[in-house]
């Protein structure tokens, strides 16, 4: 007996699996490799939130919650938010809890996006985007982003994409994988543009803690009614796999993401939402410490890279270097793939996150200072060799 | 400049060039700070922290609470630094409670513990009492868990 022959989704067939997968299986079957091809923190989470998680579990917090999310949890993001962006979002009916942020985006273009609506999407950019607004039904719009100019989000390469289809910008920042974070002036710049065409911006804000020059420019600060805000505990608290983050939007656009949210996640894990409670009422020292390991290393690595004559804007955010390797006169794939099976060290390669990162590769520095120590002594024996 | 301390504090190794890169603050600064702040006690001394367990050195420590008889006009200054000048003696501290100080011995043995809380600390003037408590095992010692790091879960490559 076959399976029925009837055709598969088209959208979803027109998807090619994500190019990190090739080298995921590479690397996996490999012993003794340095791993800079991480994109979670090397972190465990906090004790005092996987603390508060086991009493949670061990008392019965393994329920359903409203489908919002806790409302403890709730208050305490939107009055963070108050606190660091300024911003005023109603706990009752502007913020829903997630699965991670990749939940708030599956929802924000579900509830935004009619068949053939535009989201202008600058690459390099993470790799989920640009799939996630084509299985919502809309086209996505990728706009090369300059190296040259530290992938800042120019509002003339980006207003040269708009159309009259055009319905919204999605994209992050600090960036997955540029690390590159934005001014206050363009996102005040890109927020004037959204105003004109009357856009959405879909702003991930998931790297928010992880800045290394000043603070954080948040988006909804600068354009508060056509913002939709997406935000987690994944990177900043370590905690990846605990899948819980949020989303917050003006009233109207966050009820139609409450709606797809109610019929098919209905909630973020329980437990997980007790964590992350925990995470913002105690871990701040820990997120500190964190933050200022992330900084050395940071400093370290790219100062490396530079010596080898891979250069890379210093990024001001995340924990990722985008370097060119075009001095080698490798292409992303040849050189990731040499340095993989020559020296052991996993990089992703750039081409995976658009084509304007074909010349570069995605370095994390979420690994400790002695490995980061020996990755750069292996690349310079690959480039060398 | 609180950096550099950081530094050094989990690397007491560390040179001058390697805290600048670390820390973005130049070289030479590193370098006058660092020079400034031995010689004004901001940085005691540079030591390791050993595991002397694992050496297979075995070594015994007891924490012992003692009592101080009250004397009028007089604090527990003269006793807490009688008792902190034996080589024997690690750490002496005043705490709040039910005793007075609570110090910490070490020895080679049980035995010259024993007899150096015995003959000597209970025989200091005014020490009226102590109690015993025999060290089994470090889990945590000066911020540093001494358990076996977790390991690292996370796939090699993902998004």
């Amino acid at each position: 007996m076959s399976t029925p022959q009837k055709p598969f989704s088209r959208v979803v067939e027109a998807i090619p699996p994500s190019g990190i997968r090739k080298f995921f299986d590479l690397a996996q079957s490999m012993q003794g490799v340095i791993s800079l091809g991480v994109g979670e923190p090397d972190f465990p989470t906090p004790w005092s939130a996987r603390e508060a998680a086991i009493h949670a579990l061990e008392h019965g917090a393994t329920t359903y919650t409203s489908n919002s999310g806790l409302l403890e949890l709730r208050e305490a993001v939107t009055d963070d938010l108050a606190d660091r962006y300024g911003v005023r979002y109603r706990a009752a009916d502007e913020c829903l809890v997630t699965s991670g942020v990749s939940e708030g985006l599956d929802l924000t273009l579900r509830a935004l996006l009619n068949p053939g609506d535009e989201v202008i999407v600058p690459e390099p950019c993470y790799v989920a985007y640009q799939p996630c607004v084509a299985f919502a039904g809309g086209v996505p719009v990728p706009v090369a982003l300059d190296p040259g100019d530290a992938y800042r989000l120019d509002p003339a390469i980006i207003g040269a994409a708009i159309t009259e289809n055009t319905k919204a910008i999605l994209f992050g920042s600090p960036s997955n994988p540029t690390g590159s974070a934005q001014s206050a002036a363009d996102i005040e710049a890109l927020a004037a543009l959204a105003r004109e065409h009357d856009l959405w911006l879909l702003s991930d804000e998931i790297y928010d803690r992880l800045t290394y020059h000043g603070t954080h420019t948040p988006v909804s600060a600068a354009a508060w009614e056509r913002t939709v805000l997406l935000g987690g505990f994944s990177k900043s608290y370590a905690m990846t796999g605990w899948r819980v983050g949020y989303v917050c939007a003006p009233e109207p656009l966050a009820q139609l993401m409450h709606r797809i949210h109610q019929y098919t996640m209905l909630c973020a894990p329980h437990m997980s939402q007790i964590a992350a409670l925990e995470a913002m009422r105690t871990a701040q020292d820990d997120v500190d410490e964190m933050v200022a390991d992330y900084d050395r290393r940071r400093r370290l690595f790219s100062k490396g890279l530079d010596e080898l004559g891979l250069t890379c804007p210093v990024p001001g955010g995340a924990f990722y270097v985008f370097p060119s390797i075009t001095a080698t006169g490798m292409s992303s794939e040849e050189f990731a793939e040499g340095l993989l099976t020559q020296e052991k060290v996993a990089v992703v390669p750039g081409n995976v996150f658009g084509p304007s990162g074909e010349g570069h590769v995605r370095c994390s520095y979420a690994t400790a200072l002695p490995q980061l120590e020996q990755a750069l002594e292996r690349i310079s024996r690959f480039i060398g060799s | 400049m609180r950096e550099i301390l950081t530094v050094l504090e989990s690397d007491a190794h560390a040179s001058s060039e390697r805290i600048a890169t670390l820390t973005g603050i130049d070289e030479a600064t590193v370098r006058e700070q660092v020079a400034a702040w031995e010689a004004s006690g901001v940085i005691r001394r540079y030591k390791a922290v050993v595991d002397w367990d694992r050496f297979g050195d075995e070594r015994v420590t007891a924490f012992v609470d003692v009592t101080v008889a009250p004397e009028r006009g007089r604090g527990f200054d003269d006793v807490a630094e009688r008792i902190a000048r034996f080589r024997e003696i690690r750490a002496v501290h005043l705490v709040s409670g039910a005793q007075d100080l609570r110090v910490e011995v070490e020895g080679a043995s049980m035995k010259e513990v024993a007899d150096f809380v015995a003959q000597k600390l209970s025989g200091i003037d005014r020490v009226t009492a102590t109690s015993t408590h025999f060290l089994l095992r470090r889990y945590k010692d000066d911020g540093q868990l001494l358990t076996d790091p977790e390991p690292d879960q996370r796939l090699s490559v993902t998004p």
